[in-house]
């Protein structure tokens, strides 16, 4: 925890967007966790997504639950809007955000033990309905607040700071996420940013409920010898699956690739993910087998990252219920409160 | 590339730009914090010992270091250095006096001349009397400090600093003879001294060589000489209408006392364009201020007059063009002549060496310009007993260039008289410390802000063009010295980097409010200048490489615009980061203990 204000002074080089901001204009106040959390990398990464996509702040929400992951997105975003909700319940405070206005960019930010644990369910249900949200889980695989218990994404065999074991098993938030029908999964590091920045951006860009799984290691109670969420081991586990870039709406693809090494997947709303294949038998549209492949890697005890699976043309829970466009800030009353006469039609139309 | 070799003293000196870039190296942050804390007898004593002049240097500095300063990189302007030194001078306390009485050692034996009692002269006389040397000092004028008395007007240095500052060196036992001229090198060597060290200046000014130049004597003068005669008392007024000539402080120094001494249309006339003068931009714009116009690109072409009585100047007006290899010539714009009317005409358009004193066949060798050879290291001539320094060494430059030179001359005479190699520099020594005091408490005050200069108030215009003693500038009280001092970034205490604790966790990275910090593949400097968080275009400003992390990678810092927050060091969850207080005591032939080496930080 740091007492000092970051100084406003700036590099004199620093790029603008084409905004006119700065990266420094998507920060927040200075992060009150504990020196070297892996969640502070998260949050730069966030920054940087956000600056280089050139996204308004003020389009864009950001929503959390309880935990050293969701004290988060007070440290980043400084001028968006933000929800700090009830432990496990940011996916239902979000989902109902979204029904209200889909015209924000809508970011979860929630943790292992708020979304594998207290709101397992909550988290479960958002992916299934579709809602088109950025969902990032920061993984660290203990209850960093309360000092370091084995949450449920912790491996089990792991051995805690005192050197006793895990006895039961983790709960894979990633084959979850795919399984329930989240249309954009990833899995990152947080001391990998040049891989964990584009995938942020891939998930703003892509309409649908978006999952990353982002492991975060907690320098103060689990980055030991025996942790399988440490620094070391992540490194050491860590396989690529692909590297992506993201290309936004307006930038054209000039580079020609060799066949087979790359490939660029159009989203529905025009953006372009352009992926390099690290493993050349992987495919990212193929929900079956992406799950086939997280299985026998994690077997073999490597810890799989990048982009897992995408749906380009995945449609939002807007979408499945054919919502009216217009946000409801944006309706008269009209609309809102149509009266007593329409609610009694209503009423007979069900009898 | 090579990881950086931090046990070097040059590398964490010259991330201390201001100090780096001043000719006597004065340990600048250092001083800062002592005044920001109040202890101005202690930053008065840290400057004493590295550039000698204090109060003097506290006016009149040209001030190498706040180009320099690492603030104005990432701010419009630099933290005000120079003001802040005088601070320092002003409010010190009158322990001062005991604390510069260095003692004396008993007499080695040794007799030691200098020739003309200027700032270099002098710096040679503190350096070396403490040690048992004999020093007499020889000076032609009634008074010590040579230029710092006869050239600057006591408008903007009181003669009072002058006299302090002075006394504290003759105070030292060293033996003055003033209103002496030395008339033969010679025959000053044959008085038996084991080394004479000549700091007799640059004395003459470079006259007017134009038409009606000779007939209107009476009132054109040679501007340093004029100066001088104001200095004593000699000159006292000068006509309504005053044309200065030329474009360096000397000018400068000039157009302000004639406003002082009558001049109500003083009027600076440069050969070259108004940018290139080689005035410091602070002293032009205190010309200005006191409505003296600056015209630039005019040459003097004639000096009409009367019957020899002055009339005014005619100038041929001029514009810079410059040939593919980017030198510069003034050629005609083809106008029309401009014709300045004038009562009276201030050439200070350089200054120049003269040693006729000086024998040519003692062994000292002369070379371009008729200038002595000098070594520019050991500042020793071809006659090993002589050395140069100051204005006479390498011509016209200042106060500051003088006290380093002299420092330097000082060692070389040392090791000369105990049969040293002079080749064979001491070493400086080096401190360097951890200023952390508990998890997130510095010694330091770390809390960088943006934060503007502060202005240091000036005497009333009406009052100040009154009068040719009264100083113009009130300097700094403490309360604004505080927040002036507030802006340093204490460059001195260093980021210091530990690969082998570092677990790569970014955080440094994430919070360098600067983006100074880089953790990348290794690559060649020129590429890897390219692909760091920030670009680093400042190609003077090193990069801090450090090999040995986990990952394989490097650890690239770029020390161009870091902020010494300390912010790296507070989010580093194991403590490779630290910051350290490097402090580089720089040699000389009497150790000054200036302040106690524990517990200086404010």
């Amino acid at each position: 925890m740091t007492y000092l204000p970051k100084p406003k002074l700036a590099h004199p080089d620093l790029p603008k967007n084409a905004l006119g901001f700065t990266r420094r204009d998507y920060e927040g106040p200075i992060s009150t966790l504990c020196a070297g959390c892996g969640h502070d990398s998260i949050s730069a990464a966030i920054v940087r997504a956000c600056f280089e996509l050139d996204l308004p702040p003020h389009r864009i929400a950001k929503l959390s639950g309880i935990g050293c992951s969701s004290k988060t997105p007070t440290y980043f975003l400084g001028n968006s809007h933000g929800f700090n909700s009830v432990h496990g319940r940011m996916p239902s405070v979000l989902t109902g955000a979204n029904l209200a206005n889909r015209e924000l960019l809508y970011l979860g930010v929630s943790g292992d033990g708020d979304s594998a644990s207290i709101g397992f369910g909550q988290f479960s249900h958002s992916m299934r309905r579709g809602v088109n949200m950025t969902y990032i889980v920061e993984n660290n695989g203990v209850y960093g607040l309360t000092k370091g218990q084995f949450s449920a994404t912790a491996d089990r065999g792991a051995k805690n700071k005192r050197g006793v074991a895990n006895l039961d098993e983790a709960i894979d938030m990633v084959s979850i996420a795919i399984q329930l029908g989240a249309t954009y999964v990833a899995r990152s590091f947080s001391g990998d940013k040049d891989q964990l920045v584009p995938l942020i951006k891939g998930a703003m860009q892509h309409t649908g409920a978006a999952f990353i799984d982002c492991i975060s290691p907690c320098v103060a109670f689990n980055n030991h010898d025996g942790s399988t969420k440490s620094f070391d081991y992540v490194r050491e586990h860590n396989e690529a699956v692909n590297f992506l870039d993201v290309i936004t709406g307006r930038d054209e693809i000039t580079v020609d690739y060799a066949p087979g090494t790359t490939e660029v997947v159009r989203q529905h709303n025009g953006s372009l993910l352009k992926l390099r294949k690290l493993a050349d038998d992987y495919e990212v549209t193929d929900r079956v087998a992406a799950m086939d492949f997280l299985e026998v890697r994690k077997a073999r005890g490597e810890i799989v990252t990048g982009l897992l699976y995408v749906d380009p043309d995945a449609e939002d829970m807007h979408g499945y219920m054919q919502t009216h466009d217009t946000p409801f800030n944006a309706m008269g009353d009209d609309e809102l409160v149509p009266g007593a006469a329409v609610l009694a039609k209503l009423n007979a139309s069900l009898r | 590339m090579q990881p950086t070799d931090i046990q070097n003293p040059d590398y964490f000196h010259k991330v201390v730009d201001c100090q780096w870039a001043c000719p006597s190296h004065t340990p600048v942050p250092e001083y800062i914090r002592l005044i920001a804390a109040g202890r101005y007898d202690d930053a008065y004593m840290v400057n004493w010992k590295s550039n000698v002049f204090p109060g003097v240097l506290g006016r009149t500095c040209d001030r190498p270091c706040e180009p320099a300063c690492r603030r104005g990189r990432v701010e419009e302007e630099p933290v005000a250095i120079c003001r802040l030194k005088r601070v320092a001078a002003d409010y010190k306390s009158e322990d001062i006096a005991r604390r510069v009485a260095l003692g004396r050692a008993a007499s080695n034996g040794k007799r030691i001349a200098c020739v003309g009692a200027g700032p270099a002269s002098l710096t040679v006389a503190r350096d070396l009397a403490p040690s048992g040397y004999e020093v007499v000092v020889y000076d032609s004028a009634p008074k010590g400090g040579g230029f710092i008395r006869s050239q600057i007007p006591k408008f903007r240095l009181p003669e009072s600093v002058i006299d302090e500052e002075i006394g504290y060196i003759t105070d030292l036992g060293v033996q003055t003879r003033y209103g002496t001229y030395v008339p033969s090198l010679k025959a000053l060597l044959d008085e038996g001294y084991d080394a004479v060290f000549v700091g007799s200046g640059a004395p003459r000014g470079r006259d007017l060589d134009v038409p009606g130049r000779a007939e209107a004597a009476a009132n054109v003068h040679i501007g340093i000489d004029w100066l001088n005669s104001v200095s004593f008392g000699h000159v006292s007024t000068i006509g309504r209408r005053v044309i200065v000539l030329g474009g360096g402080n000397t000018a400068m120094d000039c157009c302000r006392s004639a406003r002082r001494l009558g001049g109500e249309e003083v009027t600076v006339v440069v050969r070259s364009g108004f940018e290139e003068m080689k005035a410091s931009p602070w002293e032009k714009q205190d010309a200005m201020n006191e409505d003296i116009p600056i015209l630039n690109f005019m040459v003097p072409k004639t000096v009409e007059h009367e019957g020899g009585r002055l009339t005014g100047m005619t100038f041929e007006k001029v514009k810079a063009v410059y040939d593919d290899k980017g030198r510069r010539s003034l050629v005609p714009t083809g106008e029309a002549d401009e014709f300045i009317a004038c009562d009276d005409v201030l050439v200070a358009i350089g200054q120049e060496n003269a040693f006729p004193w000086i024998e040519r066949d003692i062994g000292i060798e002369f070379g371009r310009w008729d200038m002595p050879k000098v070594d520019e290291v050991t500042f020793q001539s071809t006659n090993s007993r002589v050395f140069f320094g100051g204005d006479a060494a390498f011509g016209p430059k200042n106060i500051i260039w003088a006290v380093a030179h002299g420092h330097q001359a000082a060692i070389s005479i040392d090791l000369l008289c105990r049969g040293g190699d002079l080749r064979a520099r001491p070493e400086p020594t080096t401190t360097l410390v951890s200023q952390k005091m508990g998890i997130h408490e510095w010694s330091y005050d770390n809390e960088v802000a943006i934060d503007l200069r502060f202005k240091v108030p000036h005497l009333e215009k009406s009052k100040a063009l009154a009068s040719i003693a009264d100083e113009v500038e009130l300097g700094f009280d403490p309360v604004l010295a505080f927040k002036e001092a507030q802006r340093c970034l204490n460059c001195d205490v260093q980021t210091v980097f530990a690969p082998k604790l570092c677990i790569e966790c970014d955080a440094c990275v994430d919070i360098c409010p600067v983006d100074c910090i880089t953790f990348t593949e290794d690559g060649e400097e020129a590429e890897l200048r390219t692909r760091l968080q920030a670009p680093a275009t400042n190609l003077s400003q090193d990069l801090y490489i450090s090999h040995g992390l986990k990952t394989g990678r490097i650890m690239a810092k770029d020390e161009d615009v870091c902020l010494h927050c300390g912010l790296c060091a507070e989010r580093c969850p194991t403590g490779a980061w630290d910051m350290k207080r490097f402090l580089i005591d720089l040699a000389q032939v009497t150790p000054i203990v200036a302040v106690e080496k524990e517990g200086v930080a404010a």
